[in-house]
């Protein structure tokens, strides 16, 4: 009952907007010593502790290529095409974009902003998935609090297609 | 007494048309498809080991392609070979399509003079093929149907109904969205009515590279429904088969098998 109770009080906050508190993410796409190297896909998207897609905040895919081809292998970032991405439309505005270079990336997002927009309260993960053509896959994620009381930081190490993610949250 | 007549009558619907060990099978290239023009491509053959081009191509003659807004769908640069037919899917428009090679056919025998003859064929043939003089005629309606699923974007079900003929899988998890070491479920239907007390055999591709044949052999409740935990990635093959149900034909008797092929991707 108790439970029921604070689930109600939780949903109903989730209608007031966070204050502007920020959600910052490091990742670092590793150098890899490969006769054929291609910058990999890479998709950022929050979820929820039972894996439901909350919000994508980023996917980096070849957008250049002729006739959207690019989009064919958007699939292969598979954990992220089956929660998120089969249900977009690509492009997205200030979500999609082109691949990006081996080192570390930084990208900010801001509560009440687009892309990650009134995230109500709660438990989640960010993930981060990279997958590269005649390469491999991996897919790493770091917990977070929605809003942060205060500032943290968790991160993740990869062994092979992703190097670390570091997520920091502050009000 | 009612219960043990309905677990009987369970289990002759549940005996096997066939000892024939040659699986039929259709094998997509891929099931789970982004971009704005995908295709794919599909073998189909007739084999003992799952995925593997070694007895005969499996002949086009039934195939029926559904797209995602139920319209059919028409098959590209098809080719029968030694060992296989290829055919191309073009996926025009987002969802799921149901690729089906499915049809029904007849087996006669009789005696006329002492002697037993056999016949096979179309049921419209049935009566110029059997003479006037035979005896001890025996008829069986076999309706067959091999399919697998593909989908472009987001999975849909409007391709997935099922037609009300023979033996079919109604998914209640989508054939397109199967993952390793996650429950699926699904419910056989038998011309449109739950199939209860069926063998299911679902059998992993790959058997050449494992000592193991790694079968599932699984039985449909009361509703039709089984569900499986799928131990690996990869393409599955499904099957089952029952006897019953009403022949157009008089005193035939009537059998249905069902095959689908099914990819299970890695999480």
């Amino acid at each position: 009952m108790r439970l029921a109770v604070s689930a109600a009080l939780l949903s109903g906050l989730a209608t007031t907007p966070a204050l502007a508190a920020d959600l910052n993410v490091s990742l670092t796409i590793p150098t890899l010593k490969v006769a054929e190297y291609h910058r990999p896909y890479v998709a950022v998207w929050i979820e929820k502790p039972d894996q439901t897609a909350v919000k994508t905040l980023a996917v980096w895919y070849d957008t250049k290529l002729a006739k959207r081809e690019g989009e064919t292998w958007l699939k292969d970032m598979r954990q992220w095409w089956r929660r998120a991405g089969r249900e977009m439309k690509m492009p997205v505005d200030g979500v999609t974009g082109a691949t990006r270079a081996p080192g570390k990336h930084q990208i900010s997002f801001k509560g009440g902003a687009n892309p990650l927009g009134n995230l109500p309260p709660g438990q989640y993960n960010l993930v981060v998935e990279a997958a590269r053509e005649v390469g491999g896959r991996e897919m790493l994620k770091a917990p977070f609090q929605w809003p942060p009381a205060k500032a943290a930081t968790a991160s993740a190490n990869g062994s092979s297609e992703l190097s670390a993610i570091v997520v920091s949250t502050k009000p | 007494m009612k219960r043990l007549a309905l677990a009987a009558l369970a289990a002759a619907l549940a005996l096997p048309m066939s000892a024939e060990a040659h699986r039929q099978w259709l094998l997509p290239s891929m099931t789970v498809l982004s971009g704005d023009d995908p295709w794919v491509t599909v073998d189909a053959a007739v084999s003992n080991d799952l995925f593997v081009f070694e007895h005969v191509p499996m002949r086009l003659d039934g195939l029926t392609i559904v797209g995602p807004d139920g319209a059919k769908v028409e098959p590209q640069n098809a080719f029968t070979g030694k060992y296989r037919s290829v055919f191309d899917v073009h996926l025009t428009k987002p969802g799921t399509y149901r690729i089906a090679n499915a049809g029904v056919g007849v087996n006669a025998n009789w005696k006329q003079g002492g002697e037993t003859k056999r016949w096979r064929g179309p049921a419209s043939e049935l009566s110029k093929a059997i003479p006037a003089d035979a005896t001890e005629v025996k008829i069986n309606e076999s309706v067959r149907r091999v399919e697998t699923f593909v989908t472009a974007g987001a999975p849909t079900s409007e391709a997935l109904k099922p037609t009300g003929v023979g033996l079919e899988l109604e998914p209640i998890t989508h054939p397109t969205d199967l993952y390793a070491g996650e429950a699926a479920r699904f419910r056989l239907v038998m011309d449109g009515k739950p199939a209860a007390g069926v063998e299911v055999t679902l059998a992993p591709g790959g058997v050449r590279y494992r000592d193991d044949r790694g079968e599932m052999k699984l039985q449909t409740d009361a509703a039709g429904e089984f569900s499986v935990t799928w131990p690996t990635a990869g393409f599955w093959w499904l099957e089952a088969s029952v006897r019953g149900g009403q022949s157009s034909i008089p005193n035939a008797q009537r059998s249905a098998m069902y095959v689908a092929t099914v990819e299970v991707l890695k999480n």
